[in-house]
């Protein structure tokens, strides 16, 4: 695997790591602790093309690539896993299933007002009965001649506060799979946040992540116009798995930043607190911890690269899948995340424990990525799934 | 309308500076970055192409590694790119330096309207000459240390500048040039869409056979040879102790006796 960045690469890289250092890592403390949404940085970002980063220019987008994109999730969420998710979000999520599987009318409306940020995307798939299981979904749309009716609700909806533009899964009839059992026919929508019947309801108090706006989805009776229905009619949950595989790199991603984040705090840390008259870098512990820790970190690193290049294979191409190289990566990459900042946190020690440092915030924003986008335990489920298929 | 910006690639100086035997900065020992001030040039430029749609050129004189620092201007959101750079230009001081810039800039041509940008000084030499000096030669105004532009609709610009203790505000009619501080803008960053087309936008490299024909080129003062400036010594400084921060409602109390109980007052 090839992963020398080329000149406008490494050009990005540095000023995403400039932009983080300047702008995110100044307010993530209070973000944090005011679970505050930082739309003040969403905005800028929006301005230096950080929100449609691998779309073609003719939507809007900054003509870059996937790992550019990867890049950038990395370097926000090496020091705000807040900031992180947001534009993970927005991208995967939301941008992404419209760009792909979205028709021209959908692209040019909707890919320019989110690719500049004036737009901020979500996508809701899970609903209190319905995370993993997408067969239990309970959103209806029905088909009511010149529109689309939606009810239902949805839950841990990230962005959804801000959000303008949400993709939302609902059944749309019932049809039967190849061995005659009847199942639910699941469809997908672009659903404007203004649309008449839409609300957004209560925001969850979270451990981590306090400043991503994660709420409820309400739909009662919801007006969608018949335009709005993305991709084909009962293919809803292939364009769900689809865009959870491309979903799942960009949280593969923050878990390997909020990881690399701890580290540099770590190293930085170590080097200065003394104890028996000298730096605690100076005792074996620390530096064989340091080690492993760097050796796993930048084993996840590879693995979230690898996704990032197979997803755009797979842009490229035209066809195919990468489920599996993502899944690998966010199993990896999120369990690495939440080690090496527990760890890292043990380093502190009783400063570790104080909101002084940001180590126990790194430390709690890790756990979230061993859940989100499919718990660990699903990564596991689709990584087997391929090698017993 | 155009705007020129004029911008030098430097050693860091917040890190470590490294010295040659002979006294000159070691540049290539050190990390390389575009002079601060310079930025604050460019952001003037680009604010203006915001308004009006001019392109805005960038001009360095350096060696050839110096493309990688105008790239990053391109990807700022400037037009194009000119590096003036040669053997014969090696070891200019400012009075050669601004006569080659000057002759660069007159290859681009200033017309009317234009307006060339300047930083106020290199944090490598902080002379603050080569702008104004690039304006003598051209036999443009200048005004420098701006911290405030306002355009005006009779193309003319009303231009505050910093001084010591206090401020100047001076019309100044197009074409001129204008050295730049901190205080004026705060520079933009590099955008994605800016860093993926930075490589395709136009650049060229003006070597001597290029500038030599040039009326404001003079032979034998260009280059090492040429410079009536020569470096003895460069060295970094000691680093003083830190200083001592006073609180509370009585600082001016607490100083006193602090002078006083050094004998100084």
């Amino acid at each position: 695997m090839d992963f020398s960045l080329t000149k406008e690469q490494a050009m990005a890289q540095a000023m995403f790591r400039e932009f983080a250092e300047n702008e995110v890592k100044p307010i993530a403390k209070d973000v944090d602790a005011e679970e505050r949404f930082p739309i003040e940085n969403v905005k800028k970002m929006g301005k230096l093309g950080m929100m449609g980063i691998y779309f073609p220019k003719e939507y809007g987008g900054s003509g870059a690539d996937v790992l550019t994109y990867v890049m950038a999730v990395e370097e926000l969420s090496k020091v705000c896993g807040t900031t992180g998710v947001i534009l993970s979000a927005h991208t995967s999520l939301c941008a992404a299933p419209i760009y792909e599987n979205g028709t021209e009318e959908q692209k040019k409306k909707y890919l320019p007002k989110l690719c500049s940020g004036e737009w901020l995307g979500a996508f809701g798939l899970t609903e209190p009965g319905a995370g993993t299981d997408a067969q239990g979904q309970q959103t209806t749309a029905v088909d009511a001649g010149d529109h689309w009716v939606l009810n239902g609700s949805k839950i841990f909806i990230t962005n959804s506060g801000y959000a303008d533009v949400f993709i939302i899964i609902a059944v749309t009839g019932v049809t039967k799979d190849r061995k005659g059992r009847p199942r639910k026919e699941i469809s997908a929508f672009i659903v404007e946040r203004t649309f008449p019947g839409f609300s957004v309801g209560k925001a969850e108090e979270k451990m981590g992540i306090r400043g991503s706006s994660t709420c409820e989805l309400i739909m009662e009776d919801c007006i969608v116009p018949k335009e709005n229905l993305l991709g084909t009619k009962g293919r809803g949950f292939q364009l769900a798995m689809a865009t959870l595989d491309g979903g799942r790199i960009g949280i593969a991603t923050q878990a390997l930043g909020i990881a690399e984040g701890a580290l540099d705090e770590t190293v930085a840390y170590v080097k200065e607190r003394q104890q028996f008259g000298r730096p605690i870098a100076a005792f074996q512990n620390t530096q064989f911890e340091l080690a492993e820790m760097k050796a796993r970190v930048d084993a996840a690193k590879y693995l979230v690269y690898k996704a990032a290049l197979a997803k755009q294979a797979v842009m490229d191409a035209g066809k195919g899948r990468y489920s599996v190289e993502a899944a690998e990566a966010k199993l990896i990459a999120a369990r690495t995340a939440s080690d090496v900042t527990r760890r890292c946190l043990q380093l502190f020690g009783g400063y570790g424990y104080t909101r002084d440092y940001p180590i126990e915030r790194m430390m709690r924003d890790a756990k979230i990525t061993e859940i989100y986008e499919g718990t660990s335990e699903v990564m596991m489920m689709v990584i087997s799934g391929a090698m017993l298929h | 309308m155009k705007a020129i910006v004029c911008v030098k690639q430097v050693p860091d100086t917040s890190g470590k500076v490294a010295v040659k035997e002979n006294g000159q900065l070691d540049r290539a020992s050190m990390p390389a970055i575009t002079n601060p001030d310079d930025l604050n040039a460019l952001e003037a430029a680009l604010t203006l192409k915001d308004h009006t749609g001019c392109e805005v050129v960038v001009v360095s004189m350096g060696p050839p590694p110096a493309e990688g620092m105008l790239r990053e201007l391109l990807a700022r959101g400037a037009d194009r790119a000119v590096l003036i750079s040669g053997r014969e230009f090696g070891g200019s001081d400012t009075f050669a330096t601004s006569q080659i810039i000057a002759a660069g800039i007159d290859e681009i041509g200033v017309e009317k309207d234009d307006i060339v940008f300047c930083g106020r000084q290199a944090i490598d030499g902080d002379t603050a000459q080569v702008g104004p000096q690039i304006a003598e030669k051209l036999h443009l105004p200048q005004v420098s240390y701006v911290t405030d532009i306002k355009y005006q609709d009779d193309g003319s610009l009303i231009v505050t500048r910093a001084l010591e203790d206090g401020f100047m505000t001076v019309k100044v009619e197009t074409p001129c040039l204008l050295t730049c501080i901190k205080e004026l803008n705060e520079p933009r960053y590099m955008s994605v869409p800016g860093i993926f087309e930075c490589y395709g936008k136009p650049y060229e490299v003006f070597d001597y056979n290029r500038l030599k024909d040039n009326p404001l080129i003079e032979d034998d003062t260009i280059g090492l040879k040429g410079s009536p400036t020569n470096v003895w010594k460069s060295f970094t400084p000691p680093q003083k102790g830190a200083g001592t921060m006073l609180e509370g409602t009585d600082v001016a109390a607490q100083m006193a006796q602090i002078l006083a109980d050094k004998h100084l007052i």
